[in-house]
């Protein structure tokens, strides 16, 4: 579970906020309302996903409630795959 | 008629949420033709005013210029009005082909198509030239319309920090097992005006083996010593695979787009994209008056070295003047403000003064990162240029944000 928290935090800061960005994220984080993620950088945090592990998920699922967070990911997540 | 209740209240309520997030846009309406002075009604009912256009993508002040008034005219007279066709049943007319020949020739490509817009263009060619199988490695802060393009096209994305080239390297690597791959980037990005790096990008490009294209939407006609456009002044002309761009700013400004690049590549676009096929191109009227605009700059430079002598004097008295600019060469000159109220706060004192200039908010530009975006024109002079900067100085006096860096900024006024 925690490992899967990290994954996404991890591949979050590394791909989408800037080298020198002091911004916290946790599990809570607001990631579109805050503009850290947008519906364009969502699709490539969806692809990361479904190669990581191995599934589909479909675009209506991909909104961005559903990606808002973290926890929210990570609940999606558990749709798909046992985590 | 179904519009029952339910879709009305939808609706209403959309429309309020917009509304009370404070993002509601209201149109301006000129009375004047566009230009360096403008008549404005803003808000609407309120009386006339005279104003100094600032936001105007009208950099080399050719929308309103007499030569192309003229050609205008003529292509009317000549050609007529409309074509009431797509181009490949009987939309098509000897000057459109001119044109594309023309605009080759200036961005110095292998051929062109005309699109009816830039959007248009966008929107068309991800899907023709990439599938499943390929991948589009894209700069995070791409215009929306690429943004669109990508979206009706089923290759793989990729999206890299903006302007990180390590980061697109990365990309490079990740996407190594798709066939195709396409690098995508606005040659020059319209918030900040800040110039993609495509000698680098072509370097990668070709290390790796993916082709590139640049949306130089803000450039065509004035970036580059002879304003060929980000390809010209990076020093890549050449090694572009595809340039989209659009008539609707410094070519006259009226509409209309293209993609110029890889005679396949236009070949193809011919056969497939959609909006080529399925809409109407630009008129007559605008082919003829951008087939003299390109004329007029590929005669004489004489109009984008005003417009770069004009940005080099605002950027340095505005600078002097204690405003916190981002730098770069390009007209748009972003005034930082940081706080997205005091943004609009300024350009509506500076509209009292005569000075049209716009604030920009999230989600326009990042939380935190508001700004008024100048944008320089070849149609102002120096009377015009001095008004805007001490009108901004004025102003920035009233809100004690002179010589404030954006610690201090922020710290008066907050995020
Ligand atoms: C970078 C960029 N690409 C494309 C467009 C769209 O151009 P057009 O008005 O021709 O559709 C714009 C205009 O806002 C733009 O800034």
């Amino acid at each position: 579970m925690d490992d899967v928290k990290q994954i996404i935090i991890d591949y979050i800061r590394k791909e989408f906020l800037e080298d020198d960005s002091d911004m916290e994220i946790n599990e809570n984080t607001s990631l579109i309302s805050s503009g850290i993620v947008d519906s364009f950088s969502m699709v490539s945090l969806k692809t990361f996903l479904e190669k990581k592990y191995k599934i589909q998920i479909p675009d209506t699922k991909a909104t961005p409630e559903a990606f808002d967070s973290v926890k929210h990911i990570m609940s999606l997540l558990k749709e798909y795959v046992n985590i | 008629m179904a519009y029952g209740s339910k879709a009305k209240e939808f609706y209403q309520n959309e429309l309020k949420n917009i509304a009370t997030a404070g993002l509601s846009k209201e149109e301006r309406y000129i009375r004047s033709p566009q230009g360096a002075d403008i008549k404005v009604e803003f808000p609407q009912g309120a009386p006339e005013m005279e104003v100094i256009n600032f936001c105007a993508n009208n950099y080399l002040g050719l929308s309103s210029h007499p030569e192309v008034i003229k050609a205008a005219h003529q292509g009317l007279d000549n050609r007529g009005y409309g074509m009431s066709s797509v181009r490949f049943i009987c939309g098509t007319q000897d000057i459109h082909r001119e044109l594309e020949r023309k605009l080759t020739e200036f961005l110095k490509t292998e051929d062109t198509i005309l699109f009816p817009s830039c959007m248009d263009a966008n929107a068309g060619v991800f899907d023709v030239l990439l599938d499943r199988e390929d991948a589009m490695i894209a700069d995070k802060l791409v215009h929306a319309s690429i943004v669109d393009g990508m979206r009706l096209c089923k290759a793989q994305q990729y999206v890299y920090k903006h302007s990180n080239m390590d980061h697109l390297k990365e990309k490079l690597k990740e996407s190594q097992e798709n066939r195709l791959r396409m690098i995508i980037t606005d040659g020059v990005f319209s918030m900040d005006g800040d110039i993609a790096k495509l000698d680098t990008i072509c370097d990668l490009a070709e290390k790796y083996d993916a082709m590139v294209l640049v949306d130089d939407s803000h450039s065509t006609g004035f970036v580059g010593k002879t304003g060929r456009g980000t390809h010209e002044h990076c020093g890549v002309i050449g090694r572009i695979d595809i340039i989209t761009t659009t008539l609707g700013k410094a070519l006259g400004g009226a509409s209309g787009g293209c993609v110029s690049g890889r005679k396949e590549i236009v070949d193809l676009l011919r056969q497939r994209a959609r909006p080529y096929l399925f809409s109407n191109t630009v008129p007559p009227v605008i082919v003829s008056a951008a087939s003299k605009v390109l004329d007029i700059i590929s005669r004489t430079t004489e109009r984008r070295d005003k417009l770069e002598k004009n940005t080099l004097y605002f950027r340095k008295k505005m600078t002097e003047a204690g405003f916190d600019i981002k730098e770069g060469i390009h007209p748009i000159a972003p005034i930082m403000l940081y706080n997205a109220k005091l943004s609009s706060d300024i350009a509506r004192d500076l509209y009292y003064e005569g000075i049209y200039v716009i604030g920009f908010f999230f989600p326009v530009v990042p939380r935190g990162e508001a700004r008024i975006r100048v944008q320089i024109s070849a149609d102002h002079e120096m009377t015009h240029l001095n008004k805007a900067i001490e009108a901004f100085t004025k102003i920035g006096r009233k809100y004690d944000i002179l010589g404030k860096n954006k610690k201090e900024i922020i710290e008066k006024y907050g995020m």
